[in-house]
């Protein structure tokens, strides 16, 4: 066949990038080789977009075991173990086929897990949809909940944490990101890497078939009219195969017969033998008729860039072979030898002996293109930026607390997580909903708390501004529970790069995680970017989500969401803040707005504030801990009732609001101002944490007291909430529920 | 005292038996491989939750066939204590152990959350700890765990005081708000004629440390270790 401009626009590469392709072999390629190349070089593998912005983040720290570049990256989390985890999207194929499309994002960021050695512990996710007022929306959450939870509770990993957020913008192109952390001893981590000329090369796990290919080139381009014609990319996901592969790979690796392994993830057998023969410095010779195949007559060009789920590539020390295979038949898999390791440095890509791909492998990763590609600020920015609160008229405080209880990202996801199992390992002592998903390290005192966040609304209206904003909350999530910040991982969920404007946000974004990680002083050590979230040519909002992970050094002084004791100070850390509501949650469900300027940020205060928290809970001060983020002061007030049966009654001095008289109290209830946390302490301590407080420069007030079965707010001494705790909750607690009971009815 | 564990291919509920049984109660456990038949001398054994051989089929249906099944089976009817936890119930009823069915849950839905039962009889080897009326809190997450049996079944259950375990309020009532799935008069859990195997949706492993929510499930454990107790050694001879 010969390569035309229609072949290259079809496996989605360029004259240029064909130019280098042309000039990296020294010859034409074959068809095989331009498939691999089309697939490395691809958004989804090569970061070709995004590489040089994310060369600034910062990766160092002195917990740091390993950075970006691996599988999923590792910190020292005392005792010799280390925290292996990682964040990954599966948005493009969660939209085609939404509970296939989420269930193998789970099963591939397990596996990156335990490819490293580590046992995998808790799940998260980051989820976006377009409204669930419509059945359309319904029917995302519903398939893509149920995917998240079909293979994560079959496996046997708890899903203890996550978020839900809903904007028209993701209708046609919803986010499904997935967070795994697994531990391990810090001596134990395996890489993928291939070495030692002659050590033979294994494939072992599910058949390849002719699922999901060129799912990577797919990830790299935007969605239209004809996108549910591309099922047949998305693969299927066998949770159980995958529970074997886990246990006896575990196994595997208590041996020493290892050199390094990796999953076959996007790009399949592709990017596992280019990847782990660049990083050893080596070459890998396979032949694909070894290669067990659930289809007949599959090209080699197919088998190579199959995304087949739940297969791995292990290089194993030679005359280790017998031990190796035996282990994989004890969990009745069949290991198979499909090639080895050379000291050529290439791929070489072998069909019944005759030679198929024969390419340098440097020139598949870190010699892919690179590009700086244009950026420019987009027009929309300075009307969004405009807020005229003076043309709005609000409604009453009650009534505006009612509709953000029972907005779908603000109220209960208890439909969601109910149908998550968030307790095997028994290791859960703050599930889901209760505050930052925290898990015990069984055998140790410690635990670890673990949150994702990003407020898209933000990082529209301000890209850098909005960055810094996930990066605080996610770190003040885990600092809440009572842990220390230690290390982070980011996805970045874009639009099309191409696009000036979709690169400058992208650019902004990076700068500020980069910020805001070395002014917090936590190291992000690896993730994923999501490129082309675009349907019909509209972007996504841009959506950065951080997952922080936050080491507790004694699990049994955790802290939770909720109000523990009737007669307990309620305390606000962090001051009053400016009455901040643009892109607040206030003003999209009560205005249907998304404009203003998002909260500012002062990093050494917020960093002040997250080591106070952590003094806080150490000290045994703080009897709960509640974020003050989407909703503001109000519905974190409320929220920290839920749950304890205990109502509250507070007094709070109202925003000055000059330019708008009437958002006065509006602004002080529900404007969204960063680096403040709701927390309630022992009367008798109350003193005590207001002195370390002041000690550390946080602003601290005591705002009233817990208990009684009703909120009572005052703004400078007026009354302007007065409910029944259990009518608020009602309305919380049922509103997702509520949707859909309706659809079923 | 020693409970065996078995592990099926998909087990995942496994490291928290062992975990319960040998950290918390400090028992004796070892974890037996569905391909063995021998049981290892243990006293009693625990199938554990999870998705043995995926649920593939139909949940339990394939895990009857494994090897270890048959050590089970002749354990059983030798008199010795079985647990069956969840996945382990369903293995139980696929094999006869005990009888009935599981249906999808009434929600359609996978559902992981605390739960409210009450121990119905105390004179099984898992409930001697406990007394009946109790109230049990613990949790539940099966997507499968609507009990099923038809009317005769379920009446010779009861004229046998077979029923064990049965969904109930905190208060102790049956509800039909309080039946987390829509089994069949309520019931959580059985056991056979002969009350030595004892199966039951819930999770008591994830229930017996106060850190995780509740540590009620503790005493069918402790129950365990009693009528153990009371078997090898003649009574009286035990304090």
């Amino acid at each position: 066949m010969a390569i035309d401009s229609a072949v290259l626009e079809r496996h989605g590469l360029t004259q240029d990038e064909y130019a280098r392709i042309l000039e990296a072999l020294g010859r034409e390629p074959t068809l095989t080789e331009l498939g691999i190349y089309s697939v490395m070089w691809s958004e989804h593998c090569s970061y070709k977009s995004s590489r040089v912005h994310l060369k600034t983040l910062p990766t160092a720290g002195s917990r740091v075991l390993q950075g970006p570049g691996e599988n999923a990256g590792a910190v020292d989390i005392g005792g010799g173990l280390a925290a292996v985890f990682k964040i990954e999207s599966h948005n493009h194929p969660s939209f085609i086929e939404p509970y296939q499309g989420a269930a193998t994002g789970v099963g591939g960021i397990i596996r990156d897990i335990f490819t490293m050695g580590a046992r995998p512990i808790a799940l998260l996710n980051s989820l976006r949809f377009g409204s669930i007022e419509h059945a359309a929306g319904r029917r995302l959450l519903a398939g893509v909940v149920a995917g998240i939870a079909g293979y994560g509770n079959s496996i046997g990993v708890p899903t203890v944490g996550g978020e839900v957020e809903f904007d028209e913008s993701y209708a046609g192109n919803p986010l499904v990101n997935v967070f795994c952390l697994g531990v391990v001893p810090a001596r134990d981590i395996v890489l993928a890497s291939a070495s030692g000329a002659g050590n033979p090369v294994y494939y072992v796990g599910a058949k390849t078939g002719r699922d999901g290919i060129h799912g990577a080139t797919m990830a790299s381009a935007e969605f239209d009219e004809s996108s549910a014609e591309k099922r047949p990319a998305v693969q299927v996901g066998d949770p159980f195969m995958e529970k074997l592969l886990l246990e006896a790979c575990l196994e595997v690796m208590r041996t020493d017969a290892l050199v390094g392994i990796q999953d076959m993830g996007a790009a399949g057998l592709t990017c596992s033998t280019c990847e782990m023969g660049s990083r050893g410095g080596a070459g890998i010779e396979i032949d694909v008729a070894h290669v067990p195949q659930r289809e007949t007559g599959m090209t080699p060009y197919e088998i190579m860039l199959s995304e087949s789920q739940e297969r791995m590539l292990l290089v194993v020390h030679r005359g280790r072979e017998a031990e190796v295979e035996r282990i994989f038949e004890r969990w009745d898999l069949h290991a198979v030898r499909i090639g080895e390791v050379t000291a050529t440095g290439r791929l070489r890509v072998l069909h019944r002996g005759e030679v198929v791909a024969d390419i340098p492998n440097r020139s598949l990763t870190d010699e892919a293109p690179v590009y700086r590609r244009p950026i420019r600020e987009p027009a929309y920015l300075a009307d969004a930026r405009t807020l005229a609160l003076d043309t709005l008229s609000p409604p009453s405080p009650t009534d505006a607390l009612y509709r953000l209880l029972a907005y779908p990202g603000i109220a209960s996801k208890r439909w969601v997580y109910r149908q998550y199992d968030h307790m095997v390992r028994t290791n859960t002592l703050v599930p889901p909903g209760m505050g930052a998903g925290t898990v015990r390290i069984k055998d140790t005192p410690r635990a670890l708390a673990l949150s994702v966040d990003g407020n898209a609304r933000f990082v529209y209206l301000d890209p850098a501004q909005g960055a810094r904003l996930a990066v605080a909350e996610a770190a003040r999530n885990v600092a809440c529970a009572g842990a220390l910040p230690i290390g982070a991982t980011n996805c970045l969920n874009f639009g099309n790069p191409e696009r000036p404007e979709i690169m400058w946000q992208l650019a902004q974004a990076v700068e500020g995680i980069g910020d805001a990680c070395r002014a917090l002083d936590i190291p992000i050590t690896g993730g994923n970017v999501s490129l082309y979230n675009e349907t019909d040519g509209r972007a996504i909002l841009p959506t950065p989500v951080l997952g922080v992970v936050g080491l507790l050094e004694h699990a049994d002084r955790v802290v939770s969401r909720p109000f523990k004791a009737a007669g307990d100070a309620i305390v606000l850390l962090g001051g009053w803040g400016d009455g901040e509501l643009g892109g607040s949650a206030y003003l999209k469900v009560v205005h249907g707005l998304l404009r203003g300027r998002p909260p500012a940020l002062d990093l050494a205060r917020e960093r002040a504030l997250q080591l106070l928290l952590v003094e806080g809970a150490t000290e045994r001060l703080c009897r709960s801990a509640h974020d003050c983020s989407e909703g503001g002061l109000a519905v974190t007030l409320v929220e920290s009732c839920f749950d304890s049966g205990l109502g509250l009654e507070v007094d709070l001095p109202a925003a000055s609001a000059p330019d708008a008289p009437a958002f006065r109290e509006p602004a002080t209830l529900f404007g969204e101002s960063a680096s403040r946390v709701v927390v309630s302490v022992d009367a008798a301590h109350l003193d005590g944490l207001l002195a370390r407080a002041a000690a550390a420069g946080v602003p601290a007030a005591a705002i009233g007291w817990t208990g009684g079965d009703v909120v009572r707010i005052r703004l400078d001494g007026r009354l302007v909430v007065d409910e029944r705790l259990a009518s608020l909750e009602a309305a919380w607690a049922t509103a997702i529920e509520r949707r859909f009971a309706r659809t079923a009815a | 005292m020693k409970f065996a564990i078995v592990v099926f291919p998909g087990s995942n509920c496994d490291h928290d038996a062992y975990h319960a049984v040998r950290h918390v109660l400090g028992a004796e456990a070892e974890c037996v491989w569905h391909k063995d038949e021998d049981l290892r001398g243990a006293d009693a054994v625990v199938l554990p939750g999870g998705f043995a051989h995926g649920d593939y089929l139909r949940t339990g249906a394939i895990a009857r066939f494994s090897p270890v099944m048959r050590g089970v089976t002749r354990f059983a009817a030798a008199g010795g204590p079985v647990l069956g936890i969840c996945n382990g119930f369903q293995i139980l009823l696929e094999a006869g152990l005990l009888p009935g069915a599981m249906l999808r849950n009434r929600s359609l839905r996978f559902q992981c959350e605390q739960v409210h039962v009450r121990v119905e009889q105390s004179d099984t080897p898992f409930t001697g700890a406990c007394r009946i009326g109790q109230v049990l809190r613990m949790p539940i997450a099966h997507g499968e765990g609507s009990y099923y049996a038809e009317a005769e079944t379920i009446a010779r259950l009861e004229a046998h005081r077979q029923v064990v375990f049965r969904y109930v309020t905190g208060a102790g009532e049956v509800s039909g708000e309080a039946n987390p799935n829509g089994s069949v008069a309520a019931i959580a859990g059985l056991c056979n004629e002969a009350r030595n195997v004892v199966g039951l949706m819930p999770h008591p492993e994830r229930a017996c440390e106060l850190a995780l929510g509740s540590a009620d499930g503790l005493a069918l454990f402790e129950s365990a270790v009693r009528a153990v107790a009371g078997r090898t050694a003649p009574a009286g001879s035990r304090v």
